[in-house]
């Protein structure tokens, strides 16, 4: 079995993983990936999972071997943000040609990881195998080892080709790169009781900023953040940590519970979506850290903040539940926020019609039930079709997605608004609760809706046209008519 | 004359370049009720789809045949039968419009073999039209894959004349650096002379950003299949752009009608010869309001030229928008100062510039300090800002602007408006003078000056 496959293998059988835990090892060994439906499937690759997952880390250069599709296509496009370095948003890539197919591209490769370390000067370089490569056997792993050994910096082969499977299992692929080669590479030069790690959260819009001065506050220090805003160095000395955050299970639950197992990190998975949510995350980091040799009194201090900041979260909010309250929600997002986001929005008595589980764990779905109640509407594959009608049928009053379907909601002239990855505000934590509530006000009340709704006046039956002038030529046109 | 130099990197740094497949996947979504499909594996279609989301701002029907690393292996005849049997039993499309990728290509499988059997196995197939296109993303561009798309559509589509020919009707080929808002100005034009143009691919009817009543997977608008089986009638077949001039010539000789090639649309004489061209070839003199748009351009040109006389500019384009855009712009007293696109052109050579390096961002970036002006697509925004040069622009993708469909630049008024965009993009990151503006480097400052006394 080749490396990559056993890795796959490894990932699938993550013990973790509350989905697995339930099948027979024969299904198990088939691992998560469904059977895609040619001529039905959407999502992205493993290679655009791996991409995702690793490009938050904010001073290493990211270069992809691969022909121009891979990164060409795709570069420059996602909104995790950095304090320091701007070097991973530019797009690197060996854009392999006809020559590089029929010979071979591990030359090139290596040129590229010279000319990258040349130029830039990067703390570590990763290296993104993709599809063609993997196929025509480019040993990446030989030119990573070859190219660290003479330009004396850490060249990390990530492992993720497309077409071994989806997004998910890419991000998954990327964490075990990261547990090969990256973390316990290096040692913090201090270490406190208030260090933490938080897993699967990639500063999107800036949202770990929205937390982190609350941590800062209570004098706890994010070691690494994995991956968002992360500096390489910070990835390479998080098993110092003393307790972890996963933010996302989906993503990033092998790095946790290897990280558990190996360096006896103790974790819990929150979300920093909602006000419920967001103090108890704080409250379980506490607890965790309090556990792990931190002063008791933290806790004290946690409570007292958790209630400073929900009453403010909960005044700030006050204005806009008149105009939000009862309102109907379409959710067509996946994972942890098809469960957190739900949360939220009850928090604010605004109801969800339905929830889509599509990238949901079963841990997830639970979840969902606990808190819309076992008859929850959760759709395991919405196609557009059906969004659409549900959205015509006003059966809804807003749809939350990621950006591909905007345009199903935008086109039933039904507001929308983006949680996914390329949204545009911050919505983590207390004040981003507040942002999203206010963000859904603006979508829902905003005065477009009349008039996109309104049909054109020659489509209208009974013309009702209101102003002297326009009334003046209606009845002209119809005295010349007849 | 410019010479052509191909960078010779072995890494590619900011990428000026897209792939061949998506560009073939565009021009199959100008056709109507047709369902474009990537032969190959599932993050190729992924991203090409969020990149004309994002450019479009439009739900985009684009489709894959999922091909995992076994499929590949194994060769993907099931996963080509199956990806067209799913299209067609849920929304039956007029066109299933296929492209390869560089995987299936590498590990060489024959679609057109296997379209063939899928055929004879699925008789019901019978009125779908099954296009394939080899568009390996190691080669070429994105204009290949959208000018090798157009000519297998005419291909497969147009059928030799049956009827009388109608000299009137026009095959209009036009390049994928034509916007929605350009095609519908070259409609226009056509038809205020009286001619009746069909355009293959045509994506002002797909992708204009209307609001249509109904859901619908496949494409909405675009050219009618059969409007395109009909072209074997045309009485002429004009292209844009020097990308068309294969699939223009093997029209005009495949249904025996002349051939009109216009490298592009943008500029004063450039128009004057379209509508020299147009005149003499309907007999109909050219309309009033052009003659009136044609003054209106000149007095832009009058305006415009304090502004862009001498202005360095440096363009990161495909090779049709590149020459266009670049060509105008000398016209108009500009300095080609970097030009860098993305594959090989005949077009490259005749720029007025020293030299056109096929390359990347990197290296338009390094040509572009100092520069006056920048233009290329939307990644060029990171570059603009560590430079602080004024930055419009141009061509696709553009995602961080709204009505990128909608800009126009062909015609009098195409050519008018572009001007006032360069202008006022100039004008509008002009700085206030400065003491020190004038200060040569060696003379010390004041203030250090005074500090040595
Ligand atoms: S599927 Fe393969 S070739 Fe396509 S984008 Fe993903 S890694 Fe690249």
């Amino acid at each position: 079995m080749s490396t990559l496959s056993s890795t796959v293998q490894n990932v699938f059988n993550e013990p973790g993983c509350g989905k697995n835990q339930g099948k027979s090892d024969k299904e198990r060994k088939k691992g998560c990936t469904k059977q895609l439906q040619p001529g039905a499937a959407a999502g992205g690759c493993a290679f655009d999972g791996a991409k995702i997952a690793l490009q938050p880390i904010t001073d290493v250069a990211h270069l992809v071997h691969g022909p121009i599709a891979c990164e060409g296509n795709s570069w420059d496009n996602r909104g995790a943000k950095s304090s320091g370095s701007l070097l991973y948003r530019t797009g690197f890539t060996t854009d392999i040609n006809e020559t590089d197919v029929v010979f071979g591209g591990e030359k090139r490769l290596y040129k590229a990881i010279r000319e990258v370390i040349d130029k830039y000067d990067p703390p570590a370089v990763f290296v993104y195998q993709t599809c063609i490569p993997a196929l025509t056997g480019d040993d990446i792993d030989a030119v990573c080892k070859a190219a660290r050994e003479k330009f004396g910096r850490p060249v990390i082969p990530i492992n993720a080709p497309g077409f071994v499977g989806s997004k998910n299992l890419g991000n998954k692929l990327a964490g075990e790169a990261l547990l090969e080669h990256v973390i316990g590479t290096e040692e913090p030069e201090v270490t406190t009781p208030y260090d933490i790690n938080i897993i699967g959260e990639y500063n999107l819009s800036g949202e770990l900023w929205q937390v982190r001065p609350l941590l800062d506050e209570l004098g706890i220090r994010i070691l690494a953040c994995i991956s968002g805003d992360a500096k390489y160095s910070e990835v390479a000395q998080s098993h110092r940590a003393r307790a972890a955050m996963m933010v996302c299970s989906k993503a990033m639950i092998n790095v946790t519970r290897k990280m558990e197992e190996r360096y006896g990190i103790p974790f819990f998975e929150g979300s920093f979506y909602g006000i419920g949510d967001m103090s108890e995350s704080l409250r379980e980091i506490a607890r965790l850290l309090i556990e792990r040799g931190a002063d008791a009194e933290l806790m004290t201090r946690t409570e007292a903040l958790i209630a400073r900041e929900e009453a403010r979260a909960w005044a700030a909010i006050a204005p806009y539940r008149a105009s939000l309250a009862g309102k109907r929600v379409l959710l067509v997002t996946g994972g942890v926020k098809s469960w957190s986001v739900v949360a939220a929005l009850q928090e604010i008595g605004m109801e969800v019609v339905g929830t889509s589980t599509k990238k949901s764990t079963a841990e997830d779905k639970q979840r969902i039930k606990e808190i819309m109640g076992e008859e929850a509407h959760m759709f395991d594959e919405l196609s557009p079709r059906e969004m659409f009608r549900i959205l015509k049928d006003a059966q809804a009053d807003i749809m939350l997605s990621g950006g591909r379907s905007q345009f199903v909601a935008l086109k039933a002239k039904m507001p929308w608004m983006d949680v996914n990855q390329e949204k545009h505000h911050a919505y983590a934590g207390y004040v981003g609760m507040v942002e999203m509530v206010r963000q859904l006000h603006l979508a829902l009340t905003n005065p477009i809706w009349g008039q996109v709704r309104q049909l054109a006046p020659w489509e209208s039956t009974t013309l009702t046209l209101d102003s002297p002038v326009a009334a003046d030529a209606a009845s002209t046109a119809q005295v010349e008519a007849a | 004359m410019a010479t052509v130099r191909h960078s010779k990197k072995a890494c590619a740094v900011n990428p000026l370049k897209m792939s061949q497949p998506i560009g073939g996947a565009l021009a199959f979504m100008g056709l109507a009720d047709t369902m474009p499909i990537l032969h190959g594996s599932q993050g190729c279609t992924a991203f090409g789809m969020v990149l004309f989301v994002r450019h479009f701002k439009e739900s985009i029907p684009l489709q894959t045949t999922a091909m995992s690393e076994v499929a590949t292996v194994l060769g993907g005849f099931d996963n080509v039968e199956q990806a067209v049997m799913n299209i067609y039993s849920k929304s039956r499309p007029a066109i299933v419009g296929m492209c390869s990728t560089g995987l299936t290509e590498t590990k060489g499988d024959d679609v057109e073999g296997y379209l063939k059997l899928t055929r004879q196995r699925h008789p019901e197939l019978e009125d779908t039209a099954l296009i394939y296109v080899s568009t390996p993303d190691f080669k070429g561009a994105f204009q290949d894959g959208w000018a090798a798309t157009v000519l297998r559509i005419l291909q497969v589509l147009v059928e030799k004349p049956a009827a009388p020919r109608e000299p009137a009707r026009v095959a209009v080929l036009p390049g994928c650096h034509l916007t929605v808002a350009d095609i519908e100005e070259l409609r226009e034009i056509l038809e205020s002379f009286g001619l009746d143009p069909v355009f293959v691919p045509d994506l002002s009817g797909s992708l204009d950003g209307h609001v249509p009543e109904d859901f619908s997977p496949t494409t909405i608008g675009g050219t009618r299949r059969e409007a395109i089986a009909a072209l074997g009638s045309a009485g002429l077949v004009l292209a844009v752009g020097e990308q068309m001039r294969t699939a223009a010539e093997w029209l005009g000789q495949h249904i025996d009608a002349p051939v009109q090639l216009f490298d592009r649309l943008l500029g004063l004489g450039a128009t004057d010869r379209l509508m020299a061209f147009l005149a003499d070839h309907s007999g109909r003199p050219v309309p009033t309001k052009y003659r009136r748009q044609r003054s209106q351009l000149v007095d832009a040109m009058l305006d415009g030229h304090f502004y862009t006389g001498g202005c360095k500019v440096a363009i990161g384009a495909e090779p049709d928008l590149l020459q266009g855009v670049g060509q105008f712009l000398a016209e108009l007293g500009c300095e080609l100062a970097a030009a860098v696109t993305t594959t090989d052109s005949p077009v490259l050579e005749h720029l007025p510039t020293e030299e056109v390096l096929i390359g990347d961002l990197e290296d338009l970036e390094a040509g572009a300090a100092g520069c006056d002006l920048l233009i290329t697509h939307a990644h060029g925004r990171q570059m603009a800002q560590r430079l602080d040069i004024p930055f419009l622009r141009m061509g696709l993708p553009i995602f961080d602007r709204l009505g990128a469909a909608h800009r126009l630049a062909l015609g009098y008024r195409g050519s008018r408006d572009f001007i006032f965009e360069v202008a006022n993009a100039l004008i509008a990151h002009g700085h206030e003078p400065h003491p020190d503006d004038w200060r040569t480097s060696d003379a010390p400052e004041a203030g250090a000056a005074a500090a040595v006394a």
